[in-house]
C-alpha cells in the first residue's frame, strides 16, 4: 500500500540537506523568522497572519518563547536544484539549553539572530557557545533592520568584538517585513556543509526528542546518520535492545508528512508502537534489527538544578493533579519527580527544574493545559554533603549525599563538608549600571570572573554566583535597577565548599518541620529574621502570645511576637438571631480542624502558604 | 468511664416512653423533650424605622405607607397559629423589638399580648419589654406603652455624646435620651435597661469612660454594651472604606470593654452576660431564656424562634425564620396563618451546640443539671473533662470546669469566641466517639 501524497525523499541526496537550527536571545525575532523561512519556502501559506507558528503550546505563545523544540522540512529552489532544508526550531532559555543541545546535535550549521537594537544579550552568549562548541557553522543574522533606533553596524562590531566572527559575515534582515530573509537561505545552503551521513551504510539514527501521543505512542524525532528506514522495517532500539515494527514515518513541515523511506541525512518522525514514553529515550540510537551498529554517542542526562514542593490547593485534588504531573513529565523528562509530604500543606511533590524559568513554564502548563491549581513552594537547590560519619557513610552508600529536601540536612558533627551548586552567570547592560549591577552581584556572593566592553558603552560581566542567590529574586532585581537594560542568563559550574546551616523555626518553642531552611552562614540573620516577620503577618492572633523565633542550633538569632487577642466576643446576639452566629462558630471550628496545630497555636494552612509559597 | 456513660444511657433511653432500646440512640434522647416543653418566650418583631442609622444591617424599613391595622392583624394571627403549632401553653416573657417597635401604636401591643392571653397563660408579673427608640415622641407614648401592658424599656441611647449621634444616624440626640431615661423610670422604675455603644468612630478610650460616668448617674438597673462592628453594606461600612472615618483598633476596644467592665462593676452593677449589667437583680428574664436554650417563638417579619412543632407531631426542636419583607410576611400571613420562610431541624448535636454557645455567654456559664436536661447521656465533666484543649484553657485560667458546671472566668468571657470553636470541636469528638452524630447542623433544610 503506496500513501497517495506520500513524499518520495529519494529525491534529497546528502549533498542537497541542509539541517540548521536558529539560536537567539528571547524576542530577537527566532520564531517571526522561523515563519517566514516556512512561508517562503511553501511550507505554511503566506497569510500575513502567521505567528509563530512552531510554538505550539499556549505558554509559547504568550511569553513569546520556545519551549519544546519542533522540526520543519523545507523545500528551496536553489540554482536549479531543489534542496531540503530542516529547521530544527530550539528553545532560546538556557534553562532549556538541553533541548537545544540535543537538536545541535541533529545539526550542521545555525542562524545566531540578534537583535539590530538590543545588540547581543546574554543568551545570545550562551547560545553561540553552545553552537561553538559543538562545531558548528555559524551564520550571524541581524533582525529588526526595520526598527527606527537599529543600528546593525555596532551589533556588528559586537559580533566581532565577543565572537570573531567578520562582520562581512552578518546578514541583515527584517524577518518581520521579510527583508533578505531569501538572502538568510541562499547562505544556509552556502555556508552550512550537508550531513556527513552516507545512504549506503547501515541504517543508523538519533533520537534527538520524543513526544508522547495517548492513542499512537511514542513519536520520535530523528536525524538520521546512515542508510535508510523504510514502513515495515525491524528496528532496534540499542538502549533498551527492543525491536519494534516501524508503523509510520515521514517529514515534519511542521505537521506530519508521512513517507516510504527516510534516507540518511534526513530529519522526521518514526512511530513504531512504543507504547511508553521510557521506550524512546532521548539520545537513544535506533539500528535495523539485521544490521546491528554501535550506538552513536548518547546525551547526559539533564541535571535538574531547582527544586520545589508542589500541593494541590485542595488536597481533594490530588489524584487529578497527579495525573497531570504524569502527563506533562511524560514530554519533558528534564523535570525530576519525587512524593513529598507536609504536615501543613499535605501530600505533594518534590519537583527538580532545570532552572527558574522551567519551574515557571511547567507550573503555567499545568494551570493552562491541565486546569490544575497548585501552590509551588520556594525554590531551593540541592546541596551536597561529604559524610565524616562512617555510620551514617554506611547507611547512605556513598561519601557525598545531595539534600533537596532541608528536613534531612545531616548534622555538622557528621559532615567534613557542605557544597553547594554554582552558576557561571553572564550579564550584558549599559554601562550606565554597572556599578550598581556590581553591588548586586556583591551581595549575591558574586564573584566576578571577567568583565569587557562589547562596544563603546555596553558591559558583558561574568560571574560565579552561588545558584541559590539567584533562584529566587535576583533576575527582577536586575531588570528593575536597570531599567530593563540588562540581561542575564547562567550555566553550570559545578560545586563549591560552602559554609552552610540550617535554620530551624520555632512556634512558642516548637520547631516547624516544614519551614526549616537551609542558608549560607552570612544570610542566617537576614533570613532568620524576613521569615519571622513573615510569619507574624500571616498567623492570626490568638489567645495566647505566640513567640517566633529562628534557632541556628540551640541559638536564637531572630524573635517576633504575636500578641494574644485581649477580646474576642461578639457584643450581641440580637432577637434570638443566632443561626448566623453558629454557622460562623460551625465554620471556625471546621476551620480549626483543618489547621496545623503547634503547642497551643493554631496555624491555618494560609498562613503556611504565605510563607512557604514562592512569591 | 465508658461504662458509666453506657449505663446513664440505658438508665435513660429506658425511661422513654415510644422508644424501644433497639432505636437508634439520637432518635430516642430527641424524643424525650426537655422539661418545660410547653413553655417558651416570645418575640414580636417590629420592622418599620423612621430613619436608617448608618451602622445598622438589620431587617429593617422605612415603610412608604403604613397600615397598622393590617400589621397588627397579622402580629396577632401568626401568634396564634405559632402558639398552637408549638402547644406552648405558658409564655414566659414578651419582647417588642425591631426596627423601632416605639412606632407601633401602643393598642397594637395590646392587642399582641390580648392573642398571647388568650392562647397561653401569661403570669401577671411576666416580662412585657419593648425596645424605645429616645425621640421626643417616642417619650410622648410611653405611658400609652405601660397601659397597653409593657412593663420593661429597653432603650437605645447608645451614646451620650451628640457628635457620635450624628455620626452614627440617629434621629435622637443626648437631651432626648435623658429625658425618655427618666420618664420611663417613673413608668417602671427598675425596669429600664439602656443600650449604649462603644468603639465609636473617631472614640478614644477616655471619652468612652467619661461618657459612662455621664451615664452612670442617670441610669436604672439594666445596662447593655454593645461593640459597633462595621457591617458590609452599611453607609458607615462605606465611609470608614472611602477613609472619612476611622474605627478604633482590636487593643483599644478591647481596653475599652475591660474598663467599662470595671467601672460598671465598681458602681454596683453586675455582670451577668458578654453584654449585659444589672443592679438588684433587675436581669432580663427574657434574654436569660435565650442563653439557657428556653424554647421561643418568633413573630414578625425576619423574626427568629426555636420551639418543636408539636401540634404536628414535630419531637425535635426547630431554627424557624419568618419571611424578612413586611409586605411578603404579611401575604403569608394572611395566607397561610404565618410567614415561617424557613425551618431547620435541630438535631440533638445541634441544640447541644446552642445550649454551649449561649450558655457561656454568661457569667454563670451552664450548670450541671441544666446541661442534663438536655444532655441526659453524658454529663460536662464527661464530655469535656478529659481533652487537654479544655485542660489547657483551664490552666491559662480562662474556663472553669467543676461540680457546678462549665463557665468563663472573667478574662475567658472576654475572648470567649476564640474559646468556643475549641469546645464545639470536643463536643463533636465526644459525640462522635459514642456514634450519636448523624448529620451536621446546616444540611437538614426542611421547606
Amino acid at each position: 500500500m503506496k500513501l497517495k501524497d506520500s513524499l518520495d525523499m529519494s529525491k534529497f541526496p546528502v549533498e542537497r540537506i541542509r539541517n540548521f537550527s536558529i539560536i537567539a536571545h528571547i524576542d530577537h525575532g527566532k520564531s517571526t523568522l522561523a515563519d517566514r523561512l516556512l512561508e517562503m519556502t511553501g511550507a505554511i501559506a503566506t497569510t500575513g497572519n502567521n505567528k509563530q507558528v512552531l510554538d505550539k503550546l499556549q505558554v509559547e505563545r504568550e511569553r513569546g518563547i520556545t519551549v519544546k523544540a519542533q522540526t520543519a522540512s523545507l523545500f528551496y529552489q536553489h540554482e536549479g536544484q531543489t534542496y531540503l532544508l530542516n529547521l530544527i526550531d530550539t528553545p532560546g532559555h538556557v534553562d532549556f539549553s538541553y533541548e537545544v543541545s540535543r537538536s545541535i546535535s541533529a545539526c550542521q550549521g545555525v542562524l545566531l539572530i540578534v537583535d539590530a537594537n538590543q545588540g547581543i544579550q546574554a543568551q545570545t552568549v550562551a547560545n553561540f557557545y553552545l553552537a561553538f562548541e559543538a562545531q558548528l557553522t555559524i551564520i550571524p543574522v541581524i533582525n529588526k533592520i526595520d526598527l527606527k533606533n537599529a543600528d546593525p553596524e555596532r551589533v556588528e562590531k559586537q559580533i566581532e568584538k565577543v565572537f570573531d566572527i567578520p562582520k562581512e559575515e552578518c546578514i541583515r534582515i527584517s524577518a518581520k517585513l521579510g527583508t533578505n530573509v531569501d538572502q538568510v537561505l541562499q547562505e544556509v545552503v552556502k555556508r552550512i556543509p550537508p550531513p556527513s551521513a552516507r545512504v549506503d551504510e547501515p541504517f543508523k539514527a538519533l533520537v534527538f526528542d520524543s513526544t508522547f501521543d495517548h492513542y499512537r505512542g511514542v513519536v520520535a524525532s530523528v536525524a538520521l546518520f546512515g542508510g535508510c528506514v523504510s514502513r515495515g522495517d525491524k528496528i532496534v532500539s540499542a538502549y533498551l535492545g527492543k525491536t519494534y515494527e516501524v508503523n509510520e514515518l515521514g517529514v515534519l513541515r511542521p505537521d506530519e508528512h508521512p513517507t516510504e523511506t527516510l534516507y540518511a541525512g534526513q530529519v522526521g518522525y518514526v512511530i513504531a508502537g512504543m507504547k511508553e514514553v521510557k521506550e524512546a529515550q532521548i539520545g537513544d540510537t535506533l539500528y535495523l534489527q539485521k544490521q546491528p551498529v554501535e550506538a552513536l554517542l548518547g546525551f547526559k542526562p539533564a541535571k535538574p538544578m531547582v527544586f520545589a514542593g508542589m500541593y494541590p490547593v485542595d488536597q481533594s485534588e490530588y489524584s487529578a493533579l497527579h495525573s497531570a504531573v504524569e502527563k506533562l513529565t511524560l514530554n519533558d523528562s528534564s523535570v525530576s519527580v519525587q512524593r513529598d509530604s507536609s504536615l501543613a500543606l499535605g501530600a505533594g511533590w518534590r519537583l527538580g527544574f532545570l532552572g527558574l524559568l522551567h519551574m515557571e513554564v511547567f507550573n503555567q502548563r499545568l494551570e493552562q493545559e491541565y486546569n490544575a491549581s497548585v501552590i509551588i513552594t520556594a525554590p531551593t537547590v540541592p546541596y551536597k554533603a561529604v559524610l565524616s560519619s562512617a555510620k551514617l557513610i554506611k547507611e547512605h552508600g556513598t561519601e557525598t549525599i545531595t539534600i533537596i529536601n532541608p528536613a534531612h540536612f545531616p548534622e555538622r558533627s557528621q559532615v567534613t563538608e557542605f557544597l553547594e551548586p554554582m552558576v557561571m552567570g553572564t550579564i550584558i547592560a549599559p554601562d550606565d549600571f554597572t556599578g550598581k549591577i556590581m553591588s548586586l552581584c556583591q551581595s549575591r556572593r558574586g564573584v566576578q570572573k571577567n568583565m569587557f566592553y562589547i562596544d563603546d558603552h555596553r558591559v558583558i560581566m561574568k560571574y560565579i554566583f552561588p545558584l541559590n542567590e539567584i533562584v529566587v529574586d535576583f533576575y527582577d532585581q536586575l531588570k528593575s535597577m536597570s531599567s530593563g537594560y540588562a540581561s542575564f542568563d547562567y550555566e553550570d559550574a559545578g560545586y563549591e565548599t560552602a559554609e552552610l546551616i540550617k535554620i530551624d523555626f520555632l512556634l512558642n518553642g516548637r520547631p516547624v518541620e516544614e519551614l526549616t531552611t537551609i542558608v549560607h552562614k552570612e544570610r542566617a540573620y537576614s533570613s532568620g529574621k524576613a521569615m519571622c516577620e513573615r510569619l507574624q503577618e500571616s498567623i492570626p492572633r490568638q489567645m495566647f502570645e505566640i513567640a517566633i523565633q529562628a534557632a541556628v542550633g540551640s541559638k536564637i538569632i531572630a524573635r517576633e511576637t504575636i500578641k494574644a487577642y485581649r477580646k474576642n466576643v461578639l457584643a450581641k446576639c440580637y432577637g434570638g438571631d443566632i443561626t448566623r452566629k453558629m454557622k460562623l462558630l460551625k465554620k471556625q471550628s471546621e476551620g480549626k480542624k483543618k489547621m496545623r496545630r503547634i503547642g497551643n497555636i493554631d496555624v491555618p494552612k494560609d498562613a503556611f502558604i504565605n510563607v512557604l509559597k514562592r512569591k | 468511664m465508658k461504662l458509666i456513660c453506657r449505663y446513664f444511657l440505658k438508665k435513660h433511653v429506658l425511661e422513654c416512653k415510644r422508644t424501644s432500646i433497639g432505636d437508634i440512640l439520637l432518635r430516642s434522647v430527641a424524643t424525650c423533650l426537655p422539661p418545660h416543653a410547653d413553655k417558651a418566650s416570645l418575640y414580636v418583631h417590629w420592622p418599620y424605622c423612621l430613619k436608617l442609622c448608618s451602622y445598622c444591617n438589620f431587617n429593617k424599613y422605612i415603610p412608604r405607607s403604613q397600615n397598622h391595622a393590617v400589621m397588627t392583624e397579622c402580629l396577632q394571627k401568626e401568634t396564634e397559629t405559632l402558639l398552637q403549632l408549638s402547644q406552648i401553653s405558658r409564655i414566659s416573657s414578651v419582647f417588642f423589638g425591631g426596627g423601632t417597635p416605639s412606632l407601633a401604636q401602643p393598642s397594637t401591643i395590646a392587642a399582641v399580648l390580648k392573642t398571647v392571653s388568650k392562647h397561653a397563660h401569661v403570669s401577671d408579673d411576666a416580662e412585657v419589654t419593648l425596645e424605645v427608640n429616645p425621640t421626643p415622641s417616642g417619650r410622648a407614648s410611653l405611658r400609652d406603652f405601660t397601659l397597653a401592658g409593657v412593663n420593661r424599656f429597653s432603650i437605645g441611647i447608645q451614646s451620650l455624646n451628640d457628635d457620635y449621634l450624628r455620626t452614627l444616624g440617629r434621629d435622637h440626640d443626648s437631651q432626648h435620651a435623658l429625658q425618655t431615661v427618666s420618664e420611663a423610670r417613673m413608668l417602671c422604675p427598675g425596669r429600664v435597661s439602656v443600650d449604649v455603644m462603644f468603639a465609636l468612630p473617631g472614640q478614644s478610650v477616655k471619652s468612652w469612660e467619661s461618657e459612662l460616668k455621664k451615664l452612670l448617674p442617670v441610669c436604672d438597673d439594666h445596662v447593655s454594651l454593645y461593640q459597633l462592628t462595621l457591617e458590609r453594606g452599611t453607609r458607615l461600612f462605606k465611609q470608614v472604606e472611602r477613609g472619612e472615618l476611622s474605627m478604633p483598633g482590636d487593643d483599644v476596644t478591647a481596653v475599652m470593654y475591660q474598663s467599662a467592665r470595671e467601672v460598671l462593676e465598681q458602681a454596683g452593677f453586675l455582670q451577668y452576660e458578654v453584654s449585659n449589667f444589672s443592679k438588684n437583680n433587675a436581669v432580663s428574664q427574657h434574654n436569660l431564656g435565650y442563653w439557657r436554650g428556653q424554647q421561643y417563638i418568633g413573630v414578625g417579619p425576619g423574626a427568629h424562634g426555636r420551639f418543636v412543632p408539636r401540634a404536628v407531631g414535630g419531637d425535635q426542636r426547630e431554627a424557624r425564620t419568618q419571611a424578612l419583607e413586611p409586605d411578603v410576611w404579611i401575604r403569608e400571613v394572611q395566607r397561610q396563618g404565618h410567614g415561617t420562610r424557613r425551618r431547620i431541624q435541630l438535631d440533638h448535636h445541634g441544640l447541644l451546640e446552642e445550649v454551649l454557645v449561649m450558655g457561656l455567654r454568661m457569667n454563670e456559664g451552664i450548670n450541671q443539671q441544666h446541661w442534663m436536661l438536655f444532655s441526659p447521656e453524658a454529663d460536662l465533666y464527661q464530655i469535656f473533662g478529659m481533652s487537654d484543649n479544655i485542660q489547657e484553657l483551664q490552666s491559662e485560667g480562662l474556663l472553669i470546669l467543676d461540680d457546678r458546671g462549665l463557665r468563663c472566668s472573667w478574662e475567658g468571657l472576654a475572648l470567649l469566641d476564640s474559646i468556643l470553636p475549641t469546645m464545639l470541636l470536643e463536643l463533636e469528638k465526644f459525640l462522635q466517639s459514642r456514634g450519636m452524630i448523624k448529620t451536621r447542623y446546616d444540611n437538614k433544610k426542611l421547606t
